[in-house]
């Protein structure tokens, strides 16, 4: 068992004929993901790393029966790319892509919330089940199946936590990175819950930021729903309050969105917080035993 | 990216919004100049900077003739403002906003912005406008009245009915929110706004509603589709060293402490600076070298960290994903060499081609201590920085 993604999950690529798709397909490929296909508009009929390329989503979803697309597309483009994917019956969007307009985001998440279609990211590293499917930019090989489930809005943060359980022996089961736009596709609560039904894992490791108040949130839904042992690091205590434009932003979030104040809502969880990044493996050994 | 006051009531006047006859000037015998070309014999006179609370610093005044609005000018013209939104520098004064003025029976407030929890443009108004509105907020939030927008319908005139019959208004003054707020919403859309906030929105003797200020903050991302909001954009309001670093895509952040650091991805780069704190550092930056760290960022990045003559020690800290270790080495070796770093510099690369970058650095020959670790490099870096503080 795993999340999201296992071997057996058919993956297209969305960009499939641009650099980083054709790069990142590559390294996909190599790592073992079923890769079925790919999609650019006008190059359809064409033959892209032995694999079918297709002049639209829903072609290449009736010809290859893809379970999930990855989307490489310029920002420009991606709400374009994630509504052809979350119409075309594709079920599971992975979006790479930063710098995406956040209203072209409202849009996007909306209208796959309706659709019943799971888009993770944007600005996000993708997801993995190490040993079996890699729908991402994330190196592969520090990965080491396993127990801990990894979830985090970091990229590179993503990749600390899975060398520390790499390095600890506790491998990963799956690893999803949510991304750090403003409007992700999922949120650490999508996430949790996942990783709460999955038998695979064991613990699961929370990768949070200042900004937003999404773990505080999650915070709320641990302490009512996960039964499973969390470890959470929140980045940025030493980060700097920024220069302020009036008030919105402070009361939409209700003085929310501290490092501190996300680590006091995880702890009143019952979640291990660890203030150090250093510290994530040994966090995982001191609450689970291992 | 901001706007100044006067350019959100541009865009307020362009979307058939009531604001008041203004000009913008940016010396001060202008000032005296457009308050006689505006006409009448009152004016607010209103210095222009990225940041609220302007009021309470004295950028704000009610003047009787042009010679006042002149004074006014000359004493905020080129000088730094001050306010509990600003850092301890405050923003440089290059624009002075010269109005009309307008009679207030009413101090509302009404903004909007991009809610995260809800995923919806979210429209926030209030009786209690005015400077203490955060305060209502944390103390009465069932004061302030909420409306979301559905990204797939847009804002409808019930929506707007709803919040001014809530907020108390009457008669024409209904009609005159349905078209504020539907305006709003609008130019919200149209002009890929993250944040717009008119505080006070007023009502006036004669009983209509106001725009008296405008704050407008615009989503970064969307930038590249807003060419008229690009040329609006004022570098003076933007850190020097910030915007030197943007150029070359990396993202700055200049902090109080010694320790330059330089670190790929946003997230890691702030554990990073956490994780000097911890062990007694103190960071003297945030900079992000971002996924595409090359030879040429990295050398920039080292120029930019080390023109802060507080660093007394740099760590770089690179956990390689896509990008290589061998060649963030060369990166480090290359910038050292070309910029002549003198504090010591310590690295810590881990991920992709590791083992190799830590070949690399230790025959270069040069002074840069290899870290075996996160914490290591944190213990190291503190302890070539001074110790401890």
């Amino acid at each position: 068992m795993s999340i999201l993604v296992d071997k057996n999950t058919k993956v297209i690529c969305q960009g499939f004929t641009g650099s980083q798709g054709t790069f990142h397909s590559e390294q996909a490929i190599e790592y073992g993901t079923k890769m079925v296909g790919g999609v650019t508009p006008g190059k359809g009929g064409q033959v892209h790393l032995d694999l079918p390329v297709f002049n639209t989503v829903q072609e290449a979803f009736d010809e290859t029966g893809a379970d999930a697309s990855v989307i490489y597309v310029p920002a420009a483009f991606c709400k374009d790319s994630i509504l052809e994917a979350a119409n075309s019956g594709i079920k599971l969007i992975v979006c790479i892509t930063e710098g995406i307009p956040t209203l072209d985001m409202l849009v996007a998440k909306e209208k796959c919330d309706q659709l019943g279609v799971q888009l993770i990211g944007p600005n996000c590293p993708g997801v993995i089940t190490p040993g079996e499917c890699k729908i991402g930019i994330m190196p592969g090989h520090i990965h080491l199946p396993g127990k801990v489930g990894i979830v985090s809005r970091s990229g590179t943060l993503t990749y600390e936590a899975v060398k520390q359980t790499t390095d600890h022996g506790f491998g990963q089961s799956s690893c999803v990175g949510i991304g750090g736009d403003p409007i992700p596709g999922s949120n650490f609560i999508d996430i949790l819950s996942l990783f709460e039904a999955d038998a695979q894992t064991e613990a699961i490791v929370m990768i949070g930021e200042i900004g937003g108040t999404a773990e505080e949130e999650a915070a709320a839904y641990i302490k009512a729903n996960v039964s499973k042992p969390v470890v959470a690091y929140i980045a940025g205590v030493t980060a700097p309050p920024g220069k302020r434009m009036g008030h919105a932003g402070a009361i939409i979030s209700g003085g929310k969105g501290t490092a501190d104040e996300k680590f006091a809502a995880l702890q009143d969880a019952g979640v291990k917080t660890v203030r150090s990044l250093a510290e994530i493996g040994n966090g995982l050994s001191e609450i689970t035993g291992w | 990216m901001n706007l100044h006051e006067y350019q959100a009531k541009q865009l307020f006047a362009e979307y058939g919004l009531p604001v008041s006859e203004g000009i913008a000037v940016d010396t001060a015998s202008d000032a005296a100049a457009a308050a006689r070309k505006i006409g009448g014999s009152k004016w607010v006179v209103k210095a222009q900077v990225h940041a609220g609370g302007r009021g309470k610093a004295g950028g704000v005044k009610l003047v009787d003739t042009p010679e006042e609005a002149e004074a006014f000018a000359e004493q905020w013209l080129g000088k730094q403002m001050v306010t509990y939104q600003t850092d301890a520098g405050g923003q440089p004064v290059s624009k002075i906003l010269v109005e009309t003025c307008t009679d207030i029976a009413q101090e509302l407030y009404l903004g909007a912005v991009v809610d995260r929890s809800s995923r919806r443009v979210v429209f926030m108004a209030s009786v209690e406008g005015g400077v203490e509105i955060e305060k209502v907020a944390a103390e009465t939030p069932e004061k302030i009245l909420k409306a979301a927008i559905d990204p797939l319908t847009g804002a409808q005139p019930y929506q707007a009915r709803d919040l001014a019959f809530r907020l108390g208004l009457k008669g024409v003054q209904v009609k005159q929110f349905t078209n504020l707020f539907l305006g709003l919403a609008k130019l919200f859309h149209d002009m890929d706004l993250a944040l717009l906030e008119i505080n006070p929105l007023v009502i006036t003797d004669e009983g209509n509603l106001h725009c008296l200020d405008g704050k407008i903050n615009i989503d970064g991302n969307a930038m590249y589709r807003q060419p008229k909001l690009r040329e609006m954009h004022d570098p003076s309001q933007d850190d020097e060293r910030e915007a030197q670093a943007a150029e070359w895509e990396l993202n700055y952040v200049a902090l109080d402490g010694n320790i330059g650091c330089m670190v790929n991805g946003a997230g890691l780069a702030m554990g990073t600076m956490d994780i000097v704190q911890l062990h007694g550092g103190s960071p003297a930056n945030f900079l992000d070298v971002g996924g595409g760290a090359t030879k040429e960022r990295v050398t920039e990045a080292f120029k930019i960290i080390l023109s802060d003559e507080n660093v007394a020690a740099v760590l770089v800290n690179i956990f390689g994903g896509i990008v290589r270790c061998d060649l963030i080495a060369e990166g480090v070796i290359g910038a050292v060499n070309e910029v002549g770093v003198e504090v010591p510099v310590v690295v810590r690369l881990e991920g992709n081609n590791a083992e190799l970058g830590r070949k690399v650095l230790e025959k270069s020959g040069l002074n840069i201590i290899a870290a075996t670790s996160l914490s290591d490099a944190a213990e190291k870096v503190v302890t070539a920085a001074g110790g401890a503080q």
